[in-house]
């Protein structure tokens, strides 16, 4: 296995992990969503995101040396194999956290996603070329309700602002490329993260503005999960996400 | 006889006529007020069974075996709100709030599918759920397909076309643990022993004790009497778990050639009214959990009338 092909695994796994560890926990407003429209509209960015991971853990799984499959990447791997940035794994918090943290991912994506269909990968191209119609209309959803909950009542823009505090410094992870990434960087299969910065500040900025709310002091931040080092969360969210395979090893579902 | 009274009777001959003639009475048609009142009854349960169906189910979504099997239970789940959706939606035709059904469900005054109040233990219970309680929904929405009222028939067709769909699913889920490991084979046997009897209780007391049913039969709003119903799941469900190479739980079961049907042992109906009169395992936290959801987001519920006004004022200034 050539080295390129070590970084590409690493890349599409990290995909695959943040796209999984997301999609679980957007899963947990199942029944729990302020009315039951939005339990329905939760559930299908859920299943968008769990669809990705999917997509990403099964090109992962054609890459792997040792030959697992994606259910496998997904459900054997403990915490420090796990290269998900931390913004991803913090849990679901109140219904304004959940949606400061998704419009400030689905920020990200829209831009993330745009670059990566011209990525040089066919594979990783053809995943990021389905994603991105999805991030869009996350997107549309996040920042209809940024607005909404910024520009709505006292309480709920006191709840915003502070949710927008609480996860600000999980932010800068995600402009920040992981040795695999700066590897790949040079053939153009990898996006280039810190490129992605000045648009999703401007993008951000805006609607903060238009909602009302401030945007936080930059001067905190938090990092460690692209090398497998995770918050105290993430393991119990592991032991929930996989307990049946780790509980009856080996078997077909 | 007043005038009033006359042109009542008349009135209620007329709407009976229409039932009789298998015509849909439609939301803005005259009809009795016992006729909308047990539309409503009846409605607003169905809607609330398929929303507090959630939880039970839900309760696996975190811990599904694989991707594809998260996916195909978030999915079935999500449905499952959407039944209950078009339900309200349905209910509202005939003037009822979907605040006041939901506060009725938070009171207690609203009932809906007993069989929610029993625990998913197993992830076969998910299988086991779809397969019997699915299944069981199904054979009752048919009948209902053809049930009076145009609104409430339209739900029941596009909803029974899901049903089948998650009975599917449900049931490829067992097979998968029929033909896994023995442990596997267990658990799905155990969820079966569990769920056998409460599905058979879906479809309510016998015929005879059936309070509202001889009034539903003649209005059309039900089609089928309980008992028939359960005799027709009892007939479809027994060959699929011989297939599966499982047992259901009822020494009494067998084919009987000259009735051309399965008997079966009577249902524990201590145990029915148990349930439905508020003791079973999980009815206090069913409901506690829905009230808890709707009250924890009603913050987020004031915001968004509270955006929407500024919203208005703002386009009516401009
Ligand atoms: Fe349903
Ligand atoms: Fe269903």
């Amino acid at each position: 296995m050539t080295t390129d092909q070590t970084a590409l695994l690493q890349y599409a796994l990290g995909e695959a992990d943040d796209a999984l560890i997301l999609g679980q926990r957007l899963c947990e407003w199942c029944y729990h969503a302020p009315y039951l429209e939005e339990d329905l509209a939760l559930a299908n960015v859920s299943l968008d995101f769990l669809g990705r991971a999917q997509n990403f853990y099964q090109y992962a799984a054609q890459l792997d040396p040792q030959q697992r499959t994606a259910d496998q990447l997904a459900m054997l791997r403990d915490s420090r194999e796990f290269r998900n940035l931390l913004i991803v794994e913090l849990p679901i918090g109140d219904f304004a956290f959940t949606m400061a943290r998704q419009f400030l991912l689905d920020c990200f994506y829209v831009e993330f996603m745009t670059a990566l269909q011209g990525s040089a990968d066919p594979n990783m191209a053809g995943i990021a070329a389905k994603a991105i119609k999805e991030s869009q209309y996350h997107l549309r959803r996040s920042h209809e309700w940024l607005l909404r909950l910024g520009d709505g009542t006292e309480e709920s823009h006191r709840r915003m602002q502070i949710a927008l505090d609480q996860i600000w410094g999980y932010t800068m992870e995600m402009f920040e490329n992981s040795p695999a990434e700066n590897e790949l960087l040079a053939e153009g299969i990898a996006v280039d993260r810190s490129a992605l910065k000045p648009a999703w500040d401007t993008r951000v900025n805006t609607a903060l503005v238009e909602a009302t709310l401030s945007r936080p002091e930059d001067g905190w931040s938090v990092r460690g999960g692209r090398d497998g080092i995770h918050t105290e969360h993430h393991g119990h969210l592991l032991s929930e996400l996989q307990f049946l395979q780790r509980a009856y090893p080996g078997l077909e579902w | 006889m007043t005038e009033f009274s006359v042109n009542d009777a008349e009135l209620e001959k007329r709407f009976q006529d229409r039932v009789d003639d298998e015509q849909k009475i439609e939301p803005k048609d005259w009809m009795p007020e016992g006729y909308r009142k047990n539309l409503i009854r009846q409605i607003s349960q169905h809607a609330h069974s398929e929303v507090i169906g959630m939880q039970p189910e839900g309760n696996w979504i975190s811990r599904a075996p694989t991707l594809r099997r998260k996916m195909i239970l978030l999915a079935k789940v999500q449905d499952e709100g959407g039944h209950g959706l078009y339900l309200y939606s349905a209910a509202e035709t005939l003037g009822a709030s979907r605040e006041e059904m939901v506060e009725a469900l938070h009171e207690g005054r609203a009932k809906y599918a007993s069989i929610f109040n029993y625990p998913s233990l197993t992830w076969a219970d998910i299988g086991t759920i779809g397969w019997l309680v699915d299944g069981a929904a199904i054979v009752n929405q048919i009948s209902l397909q053809r049930t009076s009222y145009g609104p409430y028939s339209r739900a029941m067709i596009r909803i029974c076309k899901e049903e089948s769909f998650h009975q599917r699913q449900g049931y490829e889920s067992l097979i998968a643990l029929a033909h896994g490991s023995a442990e596997q084979k267990a658990m799905a046997q155990d969820a079966l022993n569990r769920w056998w009897w409460p599905s058979l209780m879906m479809f309510g007391p016998h015929d005879a004790e059936s309070a509202h049913s001889g009034q539903s039969m003649k209005w059309k709003i039900k089609r089928k009497s309980n008992d028939t119903l359960r005799q027709d799941f009892v007939d479809q469900t027994v060959p699929q778990a011989d297939f599966l190479g499982l047992e259901i739980p009822d020494p009494d079961l067998k084919w009987n050639e000259e009735r051309g049907h399965y008997d079966f042992g009577e249902i524990d109906w201590e145990e029915f009214q148990r349930v439905i009169s508020g003791d079973g395992m999980c009815n206090r936290d069913r409901v506690a959990t829905h009230k808890k959801a709707h009250d924890d987001g009603a913050w987020v519920r004031d915001a968004l009338r509270a955006y929407e006004a500024k919203k208005a004022n703002k386009s009516e200034a401009a």
